[in-house]
């Protein structure tokens, strides 16, 4: 019995493996359970407070679910009307060239009723960071057909599969901003296993280096999962994203420096 | 000192008060017959002259937005643009309404509707006085009858926007827009520093500097309870604006046995037509709103007093005689007379119709 730990003993700097970001507030969560949106937002607070950008970044939400990620990211931010945040980060910027900017959007938000104002931007190559959460549907309003919806993929407006003579075909929107002269550095991550939390944490401080250099716009999709959208449980649909997004959605970098990525 | 006179069109001298007062970015969209507003700015170069950002966007949508952005961090940033684009814009100004943000909009109004015509109209009052987009709002709107007016909104805008938080939409027209006339240029305003940003607009997202608190822009919040208190703390501001910014001038109303009430083009076709009028001996004034939301109902409901008779002048099927209607209570009748389509009516048939409808009638 002599050597069980109490737990003053435990909790001790030197044994510390993990400290929640002070960049997340302590408001809990209104993501589902296993749901890809909390682990994107705590990375992108922690390479904010790990690159001592905390006073000088503002972020812009979206509308959908993460419409109140200013509820959570302890930065200045403001909410867009659905779809505008780049619009809105465009003038952020331009009027405070030395700020950090990102915004934070869904694929119905920025591929649909936002790609105007995405494309345009790029095409500026407005010196902001986009966050690209791509779960191929509509989580908030209830898992209807997103444009990144897969071909033959179920939502509650493709009940029969999304069938592409009717409904057209998914938008790989990343690969169109790639094309734009905008653009510098385009890539598209994950965060559903620890490794692939490295590497998108590795691309988003890239982007926020980047955007200091005045080079162009940086440009980050991470594929999601919506499990409540796609109607499985967290582990079915990491296992289905897997399986079925990332074969059409592949990881990897697009454009580093300004070049397209070979292969 | 010398007073700068300058003979300019009335989008020009929007433009150039815009610099003068100190604005950091415009934002826009092409669009008949106020393009002119853009180009005025690209060709002063105001980055130069200011430091000013000037950008053209990709549609009226973009701009309406930019505004939000650019209002979020507590500068001062305008847009203008004529009807169709201002449609496109409701959106957006519903939001920065509900977000309580500050800017300056202008609409050189065109016909409608659709895309209408490219000729002047006051078709747009509803749209600009009762809201436009969704929800429970109102804009301080500002009815410019002069080149000088025009010029001297923008200075107006500002003070008004940032005193209550809310967006300032200047509503011209597109003869306004395109006259010209002397216009009196006032000093360069200096634009505010992000230290002075931060003093005078506490509530700017400009980063959490010395880990102040991080501040948040947003028309949302789920709670109905708190979403209630919200609108009604809306509802208070735009009484306190009812309350102490109205704005109006009267012309020969004191011996007036009529009036007309009109604003903006209109207002100056019925200074002729009042000329007219009393020439033949009918003794009419002329009440010209110069806010037409805060409506001046206070002054208008006293005049109705003294007063046999109130013709509505405007270049609409008849928009703002709801207003005015509302204001006079039944006290004396009232009628609208206008003409649609981009016609301005000339001042003699506005002196026929006020015969007809109100001194006859
Ligand atoms: C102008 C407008 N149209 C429609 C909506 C309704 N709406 C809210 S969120 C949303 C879709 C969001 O989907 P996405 O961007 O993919 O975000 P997710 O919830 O999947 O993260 C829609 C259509 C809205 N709020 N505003
Ligand atoms: S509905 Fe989908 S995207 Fe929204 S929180 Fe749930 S899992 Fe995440
Ligand atoms: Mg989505």
């Amino acid at each position: 019995m002599e050597d069980t730990l109490v737990k003053s003993e435990i909790i001790k700097p030197e044994n510390r493996v993990y400290k929640k970001t002070d960049l997340m507030t302590e408001k809990v969560l209104s993501y589902c359970p296993g749901c890809g949106h909390g682990t994107a937002h705590r990375i992108i607070m922690e390479v904010i407070e790990e690159m001592g950008l905390t006073e000088d970044t503002i972020g812009i939400a979206p509308v959908g679910c993460s419409v109140l990620a200013y509820e959570f990211m302890n930065v200045d931010m403001q909410q867009a009307a659905h779809g505008r945040a780049p619009a809105l980060a465009t003038a952020v910027k331009r009027l405070m060239p030395h700020k950090t900017v990102f915004t934070y959007q869904g694929d119905g938000d920025l591929a649909a009723i936002g790609t105007a104002e995405t494309i345009h931007a790029a095409n500026r190559g407005e010196r902001i960071t986009i966050i690209f959460i791509n779960n191929g549907i509509y989580g908030m309003t209830g898992g209807q057909m997103a444009p990144t919806t897969l071909p033959g993929m179920k939502s509650s407006t493709s009940p029969y599969g999304r069938d592409l003579d009717m409904m057209g075909h998914p938008l790989k929107i990343t690969e169109l901003v790639a094309q734009l002269p905008g653009t510098h550095y385009v890539t598209r991550q994950a965060v559903h296993t620890p490794s692939n939390v490295r590497k998108t944490k590795k691309a988003i401080r890239k982007a926020f280096e980047l955007q200091h250099q005045n080079v162009g716009m940086t440009f980050i999709e991470i594929v999601s999962n919506c499990n409540s959208g796609w109607k499985m449980t967290p582990v079915q649909a990491n296992k289905w994203m897997v399986d079925n997004m990332f074969p059409f959605y592949p990881l990897g970098d697009i454009k580093v420096d300004g070049k397209m990525v070979e292969g | 000192m010398e007073k700068e006179l300058r003979l300019m069109k009335g989008n020009e001298a929007f433009a150039e008060a815009a610099i003068r007062a100190g604005t950091d970015g415009y934002f826009g969209y092409p669009i008949t017959p106020q393009s002119e507003v853009m180009e005025y700015l690209m060709a002063e170069k105001p980055h130069e002259r200011t430091g000013m950002v000037v950008l053209q966007a990709e549609s009226e949508v973009a701009s309406i937005n930019m505004l939000y952005g650019g209002a979020g961090c507590g500068k001062k940033v305008m847009t203008s643009s004529s009807s169709p684009g201002i449609s496109l814009m409701q959106e957006g100004i519903s939001y920065m309404a509900g977000a309580e943000l500050p800017c300056v909009i202008l609409n050189v109004v065109r016909g409608g509707p659709g895309l209408g015509t490219i000729q002047p109209s006051q078709s747009d009052y509803s749209q600009s006085t009762k809201g436009g987009g969704h929800g429970d709002y109102r804009l301080i709107t500002l009815a410019p009858s002069s080149v000088q007016e025009m010029y001297d909104s923008v200075k107006l805008g500002y003070e008004l926007a940032f005193k209550y938080r809310n967006p300032v939409l200047v509503l011209s027209d597109g003869a306004i827009g395109q006259m010209m006339e002397k216009v009196e240029i006032d000093a360069q305003v200096e634009r505010l520093s992000e230290e002075q940003i931060r003093e005078q607009h506490p509530w700017a997202t400009l980063g959490r500097h010395n880990g102040r608190e991080r501040n948040i822009i947003t028309s949302l919040d789920l709670d109905p309870a708190r979403q209630e208190r919200h609108n009604e703390a809306l509802q208070r501001k735009y009484k306190e604006v009812e309350e102490k910014e109205v704005r109006y001038e009267k012309i020969n109303c004191d011996d007036a046995d009529y009036i007309f009430v009109a604003y903006g083009t209109s207002a100056r076709i019925c200074q002729k037509s009042m000329q007219l009028a009393r020439e033949k001996g009918i003794k009419v004034g002329l009440f010209r709103p110069i806010t037409l939301f805060p409506f001046p109902k206070k002054e208008l409901h006293e005049m109705a007093g003294q007063v046999k008779g109130i013709l509505s002048v405007e270049m609409s099927a008849g928009q703002m005689i709801e207003d005015i209607l509302l204001a006079v209570e039944g006290k004396v009748k009232v009628e609208h007379y206008g003409r649609m389509g981009g016609i301005i009516p000339a001042p003699g048939e506005v002196v026929d119709a006020l015969e007809q409808k109100i001194v006859k009638g």
